[in-house]
């Protein structure tokens, strides 16, 4: 079942599969819409028309193979991928891909929106090495949302608290293992207070040692009840924490739904394939799969 | 299975072998050490044996030569800062999607560097008064090679700033900074630190092109050398002066970057620490 709208399509048309009914009452309403979002690389397409619906309080993770395009889509959720088609809504700010340029002020304005209510963590971490972990935490909300240093100092040590890293409050990222920063990095972008987590392969590019740490924190995320869209190859993470799945094949979304659907009960040939792949031919995960699952290392397109 | 005695053997080898290491890195420096003083001393005794040294005419021209220290110095500082200035501007220029600001800092570097440093000083003291620009002596040295090292230095930051990985600007952009804030904020501090030890580089390099502008008779370093040593027939004597000035002043300066750059490195310490 494709859930691509046609690459003219305006209009956000939520697909039944997209309602979560377990999860959110009928008619409340979606805090991200993105609608028939395409991406091109020079004459490459590698995005064909994907919408997505997000409710408050879900996890949703996109699950697909390298190359499918499944980074690609998260980066045009916040615009650091210029979309070259299509509407990113979040929080009732729409926003319409300009790839002709024409950045207005306002569209800029626009985008900054759309990033403040939706921060992103990332496979590389990209903390900032000049500043300390506090120093790391307490840049953006000092110097974007003028929070005065000591509100901002409090804030930032309740979510390195959070992660388990407020003995680090006074390192520099380089001192920090790989799973330690990416906890600071989570934190950092929790310290904006965004309305969304984007997670862009949070753990690909740990040492499979570390990977736990991480998830434990993104899992305790998720229970909490944020909003978060996630991209990974951790079946098991998409199967505990995740409210619904999205798999990505070749620029498109090939199926959603929740997780016992998607990842044990697949509808959907090439999900069934790429599942085969991760979990073994029967289907079902044998155990570990999802240390098995770290392996991929290609920095996706 | 490690017994007490094994591990306390254990500890024991392990001393010996920080003990073996501490005593060839000190013989390796105190050979070293050894060698400079020998080449030193040659050319000491060298200088002896050649000439006359006489010691009478150096106390006396001595503190004459050093006035053109602080002139030196004062030379060095303002140019270095002139170039700084103008690097950070010529960089920003090269770096901006403005096609105008882009020529004019491209323009600046091409011409800057493509021309003699000895040229540009002439140029201004004694081309530019015939449209009517004139410029007294130090002003002139501090512009002209202000210019001229300003241009190599666009491009030094202008790397330096395309060094800071993109994975930066993204998490900042992400995080909701605008362009501006994340440049001022995230890429330049990073970018500083690397260009550095070049702009130490480059103020040295500058400490001692600084003495051509003894030809436009600024009364620095080299210019008060030449004035006691020429027409006294001295010239190895102060030159040899000046010459020794400029090593001790090169020296203390690459000691204080030394030490910037060693206290830059606080967020890189791991790889000190390991």
């Amino acid at each position: 079942m494709t859930v691509s709208a046609g690459p003219t399509a305006a209009t956000h048309v939520v697909h039944p599969a997209e309602v979560p009914g377990h999860l959110v009452p009928a008619g409340a309403t979606p805090i991200v819409r993105a609608t028939a979002i395409e991406k091109y690389f020079a004459r490459n397409q590698v995005l064909r028309g994907c919408s997505m619906t997000v409710f408050p309080r879900e996890t949703v993770t996109i699950l697909g193979r390298s190359g499918s395009g499944k980074s690609t889509f998260l980066r045009c959720l916040n615009f650091l991928e210029e979309p070259s088609a299509g509407t990113v809504e979040i929080d009732e700010v729409a926003v319409h891909a300009m790839p002709m340029g024409g950045r207005s002020k306002e569209h800029r304005d626009q985008i900054r929106h759309l990033r403040l209510h939706a921060s992103m963590v990332f496979q590389e971490f990209n903390l900032f090495p000049h500043l300390s972990v506090i120093g790391n935490l307490i840049e953006a909300p000092v110097h974007v949302k003028h929070v005065p240093k000591a509100e901002a100092i409090e804030l930032a040590e309740v979510y390195l608290e959070k992660v388990g890293l407020i003995d680090k409050r006074n390192e520099y990222p380089a001192r920090l293992s790989g799973g330690q920063r990416q906890r600071v990095a989570i934190a950092r972008a929790l310290t904006m207070e965004p309305k969304i987590l984007l997670f862009d392969e949070p753990t690909s590019a740990l040492d499979p040692s570390l990977v736990g740490e991480v998830l434990k924190v993104m899992e305790s995320l998720a229970h909490e009840g944020r909003t978060m869209i996630v991209v990974t190859h951790e079946m098991q993470f998409a199967r505990e924490a995740a409210d619904r799945v999205y798999y990505m094949h070749d620029g498109a979304f090939a199926e959603i739904g929740p997780p016992e659907r998607v990842i044990d009960d697949p509808q959907d040939e090439r999900t069934r394939e790429f599942l085969a792949r991760f979990l073994g031919s029967s289907g079902k995960p044998p155990r570990g799969a999802a240390a098995a699952a770290v392996v991929e290392s290609v920095p996706n397109a | 299975m490690t017994s007490l005695a094994a591990r306390a053997a254990n500890q024991q080898l392990g001393d010996q072998i920080i003990a073996a290491d501490r005593s060839r890195s000190r013989r390796w420096r105190v050979q070293f050490l050894i060698a400079w003083a020998i080449i030193v001393a040659a050319l000491v005794a060298f200088v002896l044996i050649t000439i006359n040294l006489d010691t009478d005419f150096i106390a006396k021209w001595l503190p004459f030569i050093l006035t053109g220290v602080p002139i030196t110095i004062f030379v060095s500082f303002a140019s270095i800062a002139l170039a700084v200035v103008l690097a950070i501007l010529g960089a920003l220029g090269r770096l901006s999607p403005n096609p105008y600001l882009n020529a004019l800092a491209s323009f600046y570097v091409s011409f800057f560097r493509g021309t003699p440093l000895l040229l540009q000083i002439f140029f201004i003291y004694f081309a530019l008064p015939q449209m009517g620009i004139v410029l007294p002596e130090v002003p002139t040295g501090i512009i002209a090679l202000g210019l001229n090292y300003g241009a190599y230095m666009t491009e030094v930051f202008r790397s330096g700033i395309q060094a800071v990985p993109h994975g930066q600007t993204e998490a900042a952009l992400s995080l909701g900074m605008t362009a501006r804030t994340t440049f001022r904020r995230i890429i330049v501090p990073q970018a500083f630190r690397i260009v550095t030890p070049a702009i130490g580089n480059d103020f040295i390099a500058m400490l001692k092109d600084s003495s051509l502008v003894s030809v436009i008779s600024v009364h620095e370093l080299l210019y008060q050398a030449q004035v006691a040593g020429r027409p006294n027939h001295k010239s190895m004597q102060t030159l040899l002066i000046a010459a020794i000035v400029y090593w001790i002043l090169t020296i203390v300066f690459s000691f204080f970057q030394a030490r910037l750059e060693r206290r830059q490195a606080v967020g890189d310490r791991a790889r000190v620490v390991g």
